[in-house]
């Protein structure tokens, strides 16, 4: 930058220096993690019609890294339940939330696949954390693209707390010690 | 012809079988003896030209003291050379529990007659492949007869479905059989 910088020392190259970030291994992780959730998507009622709008030009999900939808659950981060999970379903959703690879998060669109939605019904599953856990909950039937959104920021300010290596670390420790 | 005529054929062909005939801002129905209802669809559809079965469905009379028997089918049906519709309605016997299949008639009754048994549990004799169809196999209720709870009742079959009961709280309002007003008939919310 200064004329002075030149006379200093020839071996420290300037241009390297805004490229060097000093952070935790678990920062790291989690920030790359977080900006490439690829979805799982899990449309099972008109809350996919609204998935897909959030994927489409107007929403743009790509924004948050989320724009991959996997059809392979061996691809994908995060499952996104859209819609009403019927019993006859249901095991099948579970099979597939089986078959994603960890780390693997869970988001719950709308109300039908939070709480089983209006449908009080013989044939309907109450919320589709009783066969999965979940990680955030969108309220809306359907929920809009904006509220999925918001729903996966808070997904990714979330994955941004997470300490895995640190347990993983800790976790090593107890085994070797016990 | 129009509908009158057809059901007008309908009674004087089988006048012993045809109970009642209602006619209601043109639509007309004929409720015929169960143990002529086939003979009679098979009329309709070979010489009255009812080519078209638009519907088959059922009625749980559960809880009337006025019906015979306790479930009713209903055949809708439609003709596309005279533009008109046909509805004829047929008790079951309760001994017996079961109905002729209308499939060798129209060929779109199958899947109709499979959601009939799935659930209200009609039996129908005749029919090529009677199993359920909304419904897994193993499931062992019939969901939508009155005497079924609407938030259901709790089943397993493992490693194919299971079944829970959903929270109702007071519920939506459930229609029931009763002479009084559609107050009574259809309460805001009723204790299940």
């Amino acid at each position: 930058m200064s004329a002075s910088g030149n006379s200093i020392a020839a071996a420290y190259d300037s241009k390297i220096e805004g490229n060097i970030i000093f952070t935790q291994v678990d920062a790291a992780i989690n920030w790359m993690r977080s900006n490439s959730l690829w979805p799982m998507p899990m449309g099972l009622a008109c809350c996919a019609i609204e998935l897909m709008a959030s994927g489409a030009s107007r929403f743009d999900i790509a924004r948050f890294g989320a724009e991959v939808m996997r059809f392979s659950p061996r691809q994908s981060d995060v499952m996104i339940v859209a819609g009403t999970v019927t019993y006859k379903m249901a095991l099948a959703v579970k099979r597939i939330w089986d078959q994603m690879a960890e780390p693997k998060w869970c988001i719950a669109m709308g109300a039908c696949a939070s709480s089983g939605g209006m449908y009080r019904s013989y044939a309907v599953l109450q919320g589709i954390d009783h066969l999965i856990p979940v990680d955030v909950y969108i309220s809306g039937c359907p929920p809009r693209p904006e509220a999925l959104l918001e729903g996966l920021m808070r997904l990714q300010r979330k994955i941004g707390k997470e300490h895995a290596l640190e347990d993983q670390k800790r976790e090593l420790i107890a085994e070797l010690t016990a | 012809m129009t509908a009158a005529d057809a059901a007008n054929a309908l009674q004087t062909k089988f006048a012993s079988a045809v109970s009642t005939r209602l006619a209601f801002r043109g639509e007309e129905t004929l409720k015929v003896d169960p143990a002529s209802l086939k003979a009679v669809l098979s009329h309709c559809k070979t010489d009255l030209g009812f080519d078209y079965l638009v519907d088959v469905s059922s009625l749980d009379h559960f809880g009337d003291d006025h019906a015979q028997n306790r479930f009713e089918m209903v055949y809708e049906l439609y003709s596309y050379r005279d533009k008109i519709h046909l509805r004829i309605r047929s008790e079951v016997p309760d001994q017996t529990g079961k109905v002729e299949s209308v499939v060798d008639l129209w060929p779109t009754a199958n899947w109709h007659e499979r959601e009939v048994y799935d659930m209200m549990g009609i039996d129908f004799s005749g029919h090529p492949d009677l199993r359920r169809i909304l419904m897994w196999e193993g499931y062992p209720f019939f969901p939508l007869r009155k005497d079924f709870p609407l938030g259901g009742k709790e089943t397993d079959v493992p490693d194919v479905a299971f079944t829970g009961t959903a929270p109702l709280a007071g519920g939506p309002f459930v229609t029931v059989a009763a002479d009084a007003t559609t107050v009574h008939r259809e309460p805001r919310s009723r204790d299940l």
